[in-house]
């Protein structure tokens, strides 16, 4: 009967697996997790081994699938979590799985850059509109200025636009800066122009959407006043620069209309359909991954199999426990079944071997954080005495010597217990973060060391 | 010298861990753990029982008391007849 007392009796196996039948078995033996592949063919590159197609086919699906995963985080959709553990399907299914990812990452990069210009086109003209808005105030503080000193006689329109062939020798440039970039500019433009131009800026009050990033960035729209064509040439070169869109100055924009430049719809509509296409895959991820992961280790497995030519056959050594064995020979029969194949696949026990045999604990959902916190120090030898059982009762017991309170004793056991009640819920969530999969794990060792630190805090007198 | 208040307890808690550490591993139902329980209780007996009995016989024989000021211990010198500065009470 195996125990925990002393790690397990081993053996060594050597499986004869017909080719076909080969990717089957493997998957039924790796639901299984009894044995322990050795590795036949360690001097081969990796380029060279034999399923390596098929390794990259899978790295491939995962990458198009970490696209997609970043991309439904994007856009904040909840992801389901799967509960049930798919078995990884057969080969052919590769291919329909490899024309599906495809397909949604084809999708997803077709409207990503559809949406990216539609907002760069967007934002061009909402910048413009800003722009013609707050140099109207301009001109009308101007015109306001101007009538009261009576120096210029030129007509300014009053709609929209403004004729610069009127005013003697003054052109201007106006464009769109964001405000962490401006007091820099607006130096800059100072140094080089000798403080010879005029430069009026106004902000614009709600933030505009940059379209690559999707953050919101504040900008303010500035006009610049200068005379000459040397002032002219340098303010241009500033402004060329800075890479800020400028909006020359013969134009007029009487057309434009003074309302609010509402968003087009086709981008309110190209947005509605990459959250549904999202939104369908966010059902599947979790599922996708599971099998592309299990896919990617068979054939990690496979390609540790020595292959018989003579007789088509994939020979694989392994480790085994003794007590197993029974399961394993199941486990072959299993897969050969679902494979269709002929011949059934041989288990042979291979007998006096010196090689070094792996240790093996069987340990369940108590012991498991024992036993790896045993390891953390030092794996033991084959057949040697496990310290693990022991650690179960005396590490929890030193811990409430030291803890010694039985207030907080309480508390611990009540999170504890909580854990242990609510384990099957709560196991999904503990993979995500770090810190609190290390806590759940480790959930029987704090329930141990709650009862210890109450029964010392009773001895010490110790409440709080 | 074993007064009842020092009798009781030890024979209490003596009876309650050998039930838990001779009596219990004989009555722990057959099944894959069954090892793994007996170790359990009989490393718990084994430890509690001791820790207990440790601070049982420290607190029969203190080699050092509580510290106090000596308005409480004139107070207590006062209130008490046979309690004398230096000397344990018998």
């Amino acid at each position: 009967m195996g125990s925990l007392f002393r790690s397990e009796k081993m053996t060594l196996a050597q499986l004869f697996l017909q080719s076909e039948a080969a990717y089957a078995c493997v998957s039924e033996l790796g639901e299984l997790g009894l044995v322990q592949f050795r590795d036949l063919n360690p001097d081969v590159a990796a380029f060279q081994k034999k399923f390596v197609n098929e390794v990259r086919r899978c790295d491939e699906m995962e990458r198009k699938l970490r696209f997609l995963e970043g991309e439904i985080k994007k856009a904040k959709i909840p992801i389901t979590v799967a509960n049930d553990n798919p078995a990884a399907p057969p080969p052919r299914a590769m291919i329909d799985l490899e024309a599906t990812f495809e397909k949604l990452e084809n999708e997803m990069k077709d409207v990503n850059n559809n949406t990216e210009s539609l907002k760069r086109n967007y934002l061009e003209l909402t910048e413009l509109q800003h722009v013609l808005t707050k140099t109207r105030t301009f001109f009308r503080d101007f015109e306001v200025r101007r009538g009261s000193q009576g120096q210029f006689d030129t007509q300014i329109a009053e709609e929209g636009g403004i004729r610069s062939d009127h005013l003697p020798g003054l052109g201007m440039l106006a464009g769109v800066i964001s405000r962490e970039r401006f007091t820099g500019f607006e130096r800059m433009l100072w140094r080089v122009c000798h403080g010879n131009v005029f430069l009026r800026h106004a902000e614009i009050e709600s933030p505009l959407e940059d379209p690559s990033t999707g953050y919101e960035i504040h900008k303010v729209v500035f006009i610049i006043f200068f005379q000459g064509e040397q002032l002219k040439s340098r303010v241009k070169r500033i402004l060329d620069g800075c890479n800020k869109q400028n909006i020359s100055n013969n134009t007029t924009y009487s057309h434009f209309s003074t309302g609010q430049y509402k968003k087009p719809k086709v981008l309110h509509q190209t947005q509605e359909h990459r959250l549904r296409a999202l939104a369908l895959a966010a059902k599947n991820i979790t599922v996708w991954f599971i099998k592309v992961r299990k896919i990617k280790a068979i054939y990690h497995i496979l390609n540790c199999f020595n292959l018989d030519v003579t007789r088509n056959c994939l020979i694989a050594e392994c480790w085994c426990p003794v007590l197993d064995l029974d399961q394993i020979q199941h486990a072959l029969t299993r897969g050969t079944e679902r494979s269709e194949s002929s011949v059934p696949s041989i288990l042979h026990v291979v007998e006096n071997i010196d090689k070094d045999h792996p240790t093996y604990n069987r340990v369940n959902k108590f012991t498991t954080a024992f036993q790896s916190i045993v390891n953390a120090y030092g794996v033991a030898d084959y057949r040697e005495v496990n310290p693990a059982p022991y650690t179960i009762i005396t590490f929890p017991f030193l811990f409430g010597v030291m803890f010694g309170d039985a207030g907080h004793g309480i508390i611990m056991l009540l999170f504890a217990i909580w854990m242990c009640v609510r384990e099957k819920k709560l196991a999904a969530s503990s993979k995500d973060n770090e810190m609190w999969g290390t806590i759940y794990s480790g959930r029987y060792v704090i329930l141990l060391m709650g009862l210890f630190s109450c029964y010392s805090g009773l001895i010490y007198n110790d409440v709080y | 010298m074993a007064a009842t208040a020092t009798v009781v307890p030890v024979v209490v808690m003596t009876l309650f861990w050998l039930l838990i550490g001779a009596v219990a591993p004989f009555l722990v139902p057959k099944g894959p753990n069954k090892g793994i329980i007996q170790l359990m209780l009989i490393l718990t007996a084994i430890c509690c029982y001791t820790f207990w009995a440790l601070a049982f016989i420290m607190q029969l024989n203190p080699l050092i008391g509580p510290s106090l000021e000596n308005t409480t211990i004139l107070a207590i010198e006062w209130n008490w007849e046979d309690f004398h500065r230096g000397s344990a009470s018998k």
